[in-house]
């Protein structure tokens, strides 16, 4: 049987890819799923069996809620992007609009939709990485993928359209 | 969207992509979809949404973990730091509630080391509130006017000696309580209400850590503050109204907090 150690080390690469996804900076996702692993070190004594893996993820989710909660407060100094080039043609373009996409989303939505189609988790589990039940998860998830639809039908702002 | 009439909802198309449906249900899904090409269109975007979400992030999976998120490294750093994890978790929460305001609530970060006992915790308080909220005859087992009996009562029951506040002064008036089955045993839960009619519930049980800083959760309707002093698990739930929940749970926290006098 793997030790909690050994579940926690086997997580980190999906951590970080989750963390990417969520915060689309690698620096940021990288430092979010460091402040995971210190957390969940610290209160290993706290875990009593189940999914290391789910409880992980809530760390996650948790902390990352912490760090918009904490931008929010802070005003707004936007940095312009590279990414706000206009899209280039080819492979790379369709993974800048998914990006913007995403960015769009509520955050619990965004939460739920990566959690399913990149991390696999089951709707159950991530109704416990949200606390909430398994039908606020489906809601959170109809709704993300109808706003990513809009926006990737043409909801984005037109100034994206001019090539 | 979908024709309400329609043996498949929309729920299932969700769950047909995500893997969430059983066998016999996927086949019948399939069919459906063959004879409505719209919804099958629908499903499609959905399931190319997906396709590029993987294609962006998924690689990432595959990298090699950096240095620093090695867990030896993890370790090593965190022993270097040296700051005890329970003092700094117990001094967030008496700070939030001392403080006040917005710099005293940003120290709500520090909670997040426990997401285990909170969501367990919340989860049962919030039903409990949900399920007895809206009960008009029997809310409660004992009437709010028999509280020294109520708190002899649950204090037994718990094992800890309870207090059950007094929240006149914010004009809530204690409807009464009851003894519920939790998390770790017996627990204890006692309903407010306004002049207006609007109820707020105190949810406690033993928690399996000393202390924890105070966090919130909230879903479309209702909310819920839930702390830990004192080795014992707070959960104050109401209507989805931060600021008015945050109030009264200020005015529950000053007279449960056993350790203030000592911490000051």
């Amino acid at each position: 049987m793997a030790t909690f150690h050994q579940s926690v080390e086997a997580t980190i690469p999906a951590l970080r890819r989750y963390a990417r996804a969520l915060t689309r900076d690698s620096d940021i996702a990288d430092d979010l799923v460091q402040d995971t692993l210190v957390r969940a070190l610290r209160s290993e004594h706290l875990f009593h069996g189940g999914d290391v893996r789910s409880w992980l993820y809530t760390i996650l989710t948790n902390l990352n809620r912490n760090r918009l909660r904490s931008l929010a407060r802070r005003p707004t100094l936007s940095p312009i992007e590279d990414n706000d080039a206009p899209d280039l043609a080819g492979p790379e373009a369709g993974g800048r609009d998914i990006e913007r996409a995403l960015a769009t989303l509520v955050e619990d939505q965004r939460n739920a939709l990566l959690l399913v189609v990149l991390e696999g988790l089951s709707y159950r589990e991530v109704a416990e990485v949200q606390g909430v039940p398994i039908g606020t998860v489906m809601s959170r998830l109809a709704r993300a993928r109808v706003q990513i639809k809009n926006y990737l039908d043409g909801g984005r702002p037109a100034l994206r359209r001019v090539k | 969207m979908i024709d309400r009439d329609s043996p498949v909802t929309e729920d299932e198309l969700h769950a047909y992509i995500d893997g969430e449906l059983p066998g016999d249900r996927m086949e019948a899904v399939a069919s459906w979809l063959a004879a409505h090409p719209e919804q099958a269109a629908l499903v499609a975007s959905w399931r190319a949404q997906a396709e590029s979400i993987r294609a962006r992030y998924g690689a990432t999976a595959d990298e090699p973990v950096p240095e620093r998120l090695k867990l030896d490294q993890v370790l090593k750093q965190d022993r270097a730091n040296g700051r005890s994890w329970a003092a700094m978790a117990a001094a967030a929460a008496v700070v939030a509630f001392i403080v006040g305001g917005t710099a005293g609530w940003m120290a709500r970060g520090a909670s997040a080391a426990a997401p285990t006992g909170f969501d367990v915790f919340a989860s049962e308080a919030l039903d409990a509130y949900k399920l007895y909220v809206v009960e008009v005859r029997h809310p409660v087992e004992v009437p709010g006017n028999e509280r020294t009996h109520m708190t002899q009562w649950l204090s037994k029951r718990l094992g800890e000696e309870l207090r059950i506040p007094d929240l006149q002064s914010i004009g809530l008036k204690l409807v009464g309580g009851r003894l519920l089955p939790g998390p770790t045993g017996a627990a204890a839960f006692y309903m407010y209400e306004s002049p207006s009619g609007e109820r707020f519930t105190i949810y406690c049980a033993k928690a399996g850590e000393p202390q924890t800083a105070l966090r919130y959760a909230s879903d479309e309707q209702f909310a819920a503050f839930y702390w830990v002093d004192d080795k014992i698990a707070y959960v104050v739930s109401g209507p989805a109204d931060r600021q008015r929940l945050e109030n009264v749970t200020k005015a529950i926290y000053e007279q449960v907090d056993k350790g203030a006098s000592k911490k000051l």
